[in-house]
């Protein structure tokens, strides 16, 4: 009797998927988050603005890199197969909610605060760097959308079938987390600019 | 047949370019603002990208037999979660009182992306699940 509770215990057992495909739970968050922003861009409450687009980018940026280039190759790249999965299940449902209101944020504020400082203006001496800001954003914004969230998703709905297939998830979570670390360096070009407009 | 291994038409690769083009057009129109720039270039790039995208859409809609059922269900959440961006977006264009011919062409962009986005997200994940299933 005590063997087989212990047999049971020790027998390697596939993560239990959340019920949900995003954490239920972030969700008031998330709206807070976003009605947030929208208060401040209709209050032209700068220090809210302001607030909102440092604080979104840092997180994106941080996540970004943290993800590419510490988790990615020192923390999943040595995790046992098992282990990788059960970390799976539990980080892409979360940033499949982070990311999005993250960069909402950050893109909501940061054209308001542009156009309030009068960078945006193309008479402005800073336009210039605005201009590349977008042009960094867009690159950054197709990475996201064609190559980051599709592999997300995808995890997250292998992770839930019966039989995951293991090898498909290894090769779409190094995808996911490769191309963040690709946008994580691409952040770096957009924290130039951002100091730049800032000094 | 696995779903993995069957030749799909390229969903995601005709996605990004509609992707890349619209939002050449935006950053041209959003470099502009609050000014009024000529806006036949972003009416080209907004027309080469919305036919890109239906394109795509179409090709994409012949392929059978397919995981629709998990597509249109990917598909929902996907164009819910879009909206409520796309819905801060055209908030903050109609409060900043962008010039109506620039309002009207950033939000044709956010139309096409809204055909975009959804059937990216949903095509990547309808593509790995098995065929039988609808």
């Amino acid at each position: 009797m005590t063997t087989l509770a212990t047999d049971r215990l020790r027998a390697p057992s596939r993560p239990v998927p959340p019920a949900s495909i995003v954490p239920l739970r972030g969700l008031p968050v998330v709206a807070a988050a976003i009605a947030f922003v929208v208060v401040a861009i209709g209050g032209n409450w700068l220090w809210a603005l302001d607030f909102a687009h440092v604080v979104g980018g840092a997180l994106w940026t941080s996540l970004d890199l943290f993800v590419g280039l510490v988790v990615g190759p020192f923390v999943l790249a040595r995790l046992s197969p098992p282990a990788r999965l059960e970390f799976s299940v539990r980080f892409m449902p979360a940033m499949a909610l982070i990311m999005p209101t993250l960069v909402t944020m950050t893109l909501g504020a940061g054209f308001q605060l542009a156009r309030h400082t009068g960078y945006l203006d193309a008479s402005s001496p800073k336009h210039a760097w605005i201009v590349a800001s977008f042009f960094l954003v867009g690159v950054m914004a197709v990475i996201a959308i064609g190559v980051i969230e599709p592999a997300n998703l995808a995890v997250i709905f292998e992770l839930r079938k019966p039989e995951p297939d293991g090898e498909l998830i290894g090769r779409l979570m190094r995808r996911f987390v490769y191309t963040s670390g690709i946008t994580g360096l691409m952040q770096v070009g957009t924290l130039i600019v951002m100091t730049k407009l800032a000094s | 047949m696995n779903a993995d291994e069957r030749r799909l038409p390229p969903v995601i690769e005709a996605g990004c370019l509609g992707l890349v083009l619209a939002i050449a057009g935006v950053i041209y129109l959003a470099s502009h603002v609050p000014g009024h720039p000529s806006l036949a270039p972003a009416i080209g790039l907004l027309a080469a990208s919305a036919a890109t995208v239906l394109a795509n859409a179409l090709t994409l809609a012949r392929v059978r037999p397919f995981a629709w059922r998990a597509f249109w269900r990917v598909w929902r959440w996907a164009m819910l979660a879009y909206a409520v961006i796309a819905g801060v977006l055209v908030y903050t264009f109609v409060y900043d009182r962008i010039p109506a011919g620039t309002l009207s062409l950033l939000v044709a962009t956010l139309v096409v992306f809204a055909v975009d986005i959804p059937v990216m997200l949903a095509f990547s994940v309808a593509r790995y699940q098995p065929l039988q299933a609808d």
